[in-house]
């Protein structure tokens, strides 16, 4: 008798689990993996009018995706920023990490707070704000000849891939260093110490303890700061002008006034798998590197 | 008092998965007992007492409470009470009302409620507390508060799952003296569950020793440390010295054996062992006996050199290594004046009515 | 050893700066007496905001933004809650595979959600507007809140359950007595991110609505126009003073109650 209740109750065990867990499931397989799985059906299809699709299937879309060059170009060239924006955003707000790890000993919550704040506020407002402080009569230029120290406005601040880089570094800011924090802050001080007791100095503790033992935090951050920049539609298109222009912004107007969507479809497809190859291969070489570690 | 079989245990087992924790318990605690499950960890006694509680359903067997099958009872609706390892204190609220929480479905007036708490506040000793909040008491403060919020609902039985681990060593010493004052004014049975073994014998009535989800001896304290049954009991109560031993003959009066490093021991047979069985010699370090010189009349004596000394203020224990054997005994001492060194030579010798044979 | 570094100390002033800088222009030309955002500052005036207050497309907006928001932050909440209990109480067979599925939509390119959204809505033959807007902001802030919930739950000590179970409460009341005070600051804090993300939420809304705008797409709308601009700093500046105080509420709400162990992590 009390084997067959038990079994009975451990079965229910994950019965309840499920039953729990499937409203999420649901919403996952209804709102994402189905407009997906037609998101790439639509690639292999044709637009024949405004509002008429031919399904018969076709690679005739990826084939027009790789014979203009445009597309490729705007493929690689949005990797290229977020490669850039991955590399600037880690970079400079890897020492803030740092700092609020190893040095901030009281009140760590508020730094980190103050840190995470601006990411909170308006997206669209903070890369409009940067459009007018790069603009030609915005703050940096109007400063500076306000003081004299040029005559003419500094043209190459905007309109550019420099300008999407800045921008996107500052708005990814936020959003990076929590892992990076995270990370940092978890090590155990007291390997620290015992590097020095053997006789390293600050700058070789740090390179070969404190950052390989931050590495987790640094793989976290370049995921979540990659990942997205590669889509970004809202930065490209305030600040990035022609030069600067992504692979979203072309996709945007593929769904509006290009109506092509299979087109559209196709290249979303395309930035998917980009993407994904790219993840897996940090994924890989990480697991990589941490294996040769421990 | 008539000692009723208030708690019974019978045939008891419990897997998780392929895992066997439990094996076939058998248990009988009586009412108003203190009842401690003692054993190392993984041994299965916080399992069992979970049964009790009603946390975890065996996979075979049944608890009885005062004769009521209560195994597949709820834990609301048993009449026992649990004191968690750390504590459970509810950190939303505070002491008054964690104490006043079981006691939402008597239907107390304000003041009845009032006075229930102040009363449980007054056995823990922490009158004045009401309105503290969890994160405001020490750990042992926290202690009392889940003692007392258990003990405010006057269970038949209370458990007590290592309620003392957390506690620094001065405060769980007064801690299990109050615990076991409370038990004897209260005239509840507690069933507790410890691994550190003097705890056990410092508190309870009985013991029960377990290993592997096994109950390997039940007794009260002095029995367990006398009179150990197997090995494994002998060696995790205080300190024990095991000699491997031989049966050479035996008669419904005495045995013959060979002990190691002794030679030839005659004992009176008061075991039911066969000469198969095997069995071991154990003795206490303050059994032996430590001399410079050859004790004359004892037959029971070897020769050995003195490894080790360790000083522990009312006793010394030392580690003698027998001529004729690999073994080191250790053999305590309580005379001040004695004026042994390591490296000398000494005799060790024993009383042959203070050697127990064990089974493995 | 670590006890001052004042070099360290001056970057991240710097980069405090930074951060700070282009969110507080807004609020700072927001008071300008001028059509454009230069220095030097013309005049103080209140004006943009009265702008602000006279135009009923940006109330239409706004009232948009709000009911979207407050239906996406419910329901996602109310999923994710569910989601989290079964993964922090439960030994769920498939962990990783449900575990990571259901955090998709948080880390892949949400103009790609975007994409493969309106493609399925319209060829559906469904129109475009709120519904699908709010249906994608619950996918995207499901994840998110299911992230705050977990930790709030891996933190809460199973046995408050127990012990509350063996004083004598059954299922429901100990949900009620134990489980629920003790997760609701959480629960609050889950809400109130998950709307200020969709009330912020730009692309998704833009790809997926039609002639019912939300607060961020309308703001896009006037960006354009010079005349109309400054309107939008004002409505700008108090978003930011709102949102910023909505998301130290929620911080203050997801730290309660932990004791010790602060959660440092925007769920991650």
């Amino acid at each position: 008798m009390s084997s067959s209740i038990q079994k009975l109750y451990f079965k229910s065990e994950q019965a309840k689990a499920y039953t729990l867990l499937s409203p999420a499931l649901i919403l996952v397989i209804f709102a994402m993996a189905a407009p997906l799985i037609v998101m790439v059906f639509t690639s292999f299809n044709t637009q024949i009018s405004m509002t008429e699709i031919d399904r018969t299937l076709t690679t005739g879309r990826y084939e027009d995706f790789f014979s203009k060059p445009i597309f490729s170009m705007l493929l690689f060239r949005s990797v290229k920023i977020s490669f850039f924006v991955t590399l600037l955003t880690l970079v400079t707000t890897y020492p803030l990490a740092y700092y609020i790890a190893f040095y901030v000993k009281k009140n760590k919550m508020l730094w980190i707070v103050l840190m995470t704040l601006p990411f909170w506020t308006s997206y669209l407002l903070r890369v409009f704000s940067w459009r007018v402080i790069l603009g030609n009569k915005g703050v940096i230029n109007s400063a500076l000849m306000g003081t004299g120290m040029i005559d003419e406005p500094l043209g190459f601040l905007l309109y550019n891939q420099a300008a999407v880089i800045i921008t996107l570094s500052h708005a990814w800011a936020a959003f990076a260093i929590l892992p990076l924090y995270v990370s940092l802050d978890k090590i155990d001080k007291s390997l620290l110490e015992a590097s020095y007791d053997l006789g390293n100095s600050k700058f070789e503790t740090f390179w070969r303890v404190t950052f390989p033992l931050s590495l987790p935090g640094v793989i976290g951050a370049i995921l979540i700061i990659f990942i997205p920049t590669v889509g970004d539609y809202v930065t490209p298109q305030l600040v990035g002008g022609t030069d600067g222009r992504m692979l979203s912004n072309m996709i945007q107007s593929l769904f509006g006034r290009a109506n092509n969507f299979p087109l559209g479809a196709a290249s979303a497809v395309l930035m998917l798998t980009t993407v994904c190859l790219i993840a897996a291969l940090v994924t890989y070489i990480t697991k990589k590197v941490s294996m040769r570690m421990s | 008092m008539i000692s009723k079989n208030y708690i019974k245990i019978n045939n008891l087992s419990k897997s998780f998965g392929d895992v066997e924790v439990l094996k076939n318990i058998n248990l009988e605690i009586e009412e108003g007992e203190f009842f401690s499950l003692l054993g190392p960890s993984g041994c299965g006694k916080t399992t069992l007492l979970r049964i009790l509680a009603g946390f975890e359903f065996p996979s075979e067997g049944d608890v009885y409470f005062d004769n009521v099958d209560v195994t597949s009872v709820p834990p609301n609706l048993r009449p026992s009470n649990m004191v968690f390892q750390n504590y459970a204190i509810f950190p939303h609220i505070n002491v008054q009302k964690n104490i006043e929480f079981g006691l939402r479905k008597e239907n107390l007036t304000k003041e009845e409620m009032k006075q229930r708490v102040l009363n449980a506040l007054k056995m823990v000793q922490l009158e004045g507390y009401e309105n503290r909040y969890s994160n405001q008491l020490s750990g042992g403060q926290r202690q009392r508060i889940a003692l007392a919020r258990a003990l405010v609902k006057q269970p038949k039985v209370l458990l007590l799952d290592e309620p003392l681990g957390a506690l620094d060593k001065k405060l769980r010493e007064e801690m299990q003296i109050e615990l076991r004052n409370l038990q004897k004014s209260l005239g509840i049975t507690f069933i507790f569950v410890t691994h550190d073994q003097e705890e056990a014998m410092t508190m309870s009535d009985r013991i029960a020793v377990m290993d592997h989800g096994n109950i390997l001896q039940v007794s009260p304290p002095k029995e367990i440390y006398n009179r150990p049954k197997n090995k494994f009991v002998s060696q995790f109560i205080g300190n024990i010295n095991i000699l491997d031993t031989e049966i050479n003959s035996s008669s419904s009066d005495n045995l013959n054996l060979e002990v190691e490093g002794f030679g030839s021991v005659s004992l009176k047979n008061n075991y039911n062992f066969n000469k198969t069985t095997k069995v071991y010699s154990a003795i206490r370090p303050e059994e032996l006996l430590i001399s410079k010189d050859d004790v004359l009349n004892n037959k029971y004596q070897s020769s050995g050199i003195i490894k080790n000394i360790s000083f522990y203020g009312e006793s010394t224990y030392f580690y003698v290594q027998l001529s004729n054997s690999e073994k080191v005994l250790m053999v305590s001492n309580n005379d001040q004046k004695n004026s042994f060194q390591e490296k000398e030579k000494c005799f060790v010798s024993f009383d042959p009515e203070n050697l127990k044979l064990i089974e493995d | 050893m670590y006890n001052k570094n004042n070099t360290l100390f001056i970057y991240c002033i710097f980069y405090f700066a930074f951060l700070y800088i282009p969110v507080l222009l807004l609020p700072i030309f927001s008071f300008n007496d001028s059509f454009h955002m230069v220095f030097p500052l013309k005049g103080f005036t209140f004006d943009w905001y009265i702008q602000m207050w006279n135009k009923s497309r940006l109330h239409q907006a706004l009232f948009n933004s709000i009911k979207v928001g407050i239906i996406a932050s419910v329901v996602s909440t109310f999923i994710a809650l569910f989601a989290a209990k079964a993964f922090t109480r439960y030994k769920v067979k498939f962990h990783g595979l449900s575990y990571g599925a259901i955090l998709l939509p948080f880390i892949i390119p949400e103009i790609i959600i975007a994409v493969a959204f309106i493609v399925i809505w319209t060829s559906m033959g469904l129109q475009l507007g709120l519904i699908p807007v709010t249906i994608s902001h619950i996918l995207f802030c499901t994840p998110f809140c299911m992230l705050i919930l977990i930790s709030r739950m891996e933190g809460f000590d199973k046995s408050l359950e127990e012990a509350s179970m063996d004083l004598g409460e059954n299922s429901f009341w100990t949900f009620w007595r134990v489980t629920f005070p003790l997760l609701l600051p959480g629960i609050i804090a889950s809400l109130l991110l998950a709307f200020v993300i969709s009330f912020d939420e730009f692309i998704l809304a833009f790809f997926l609505s039609s002639s019912d705008q939300t607060l961020p797409i309308y703001m896009w709308s006037q960006l354009r126009f010079p005349k109309k601009f400054p309107h939008i700093l004002a409505l700008g500046a108090i978003i930011i003073i709102v949102t910023s105080i909505i998301v130290m509420l929620a911080y203050w709400l997801r730290n309660l109650g932990q004791g010790k162990k602060k959660d440092f992590s925007i769920g991650i």
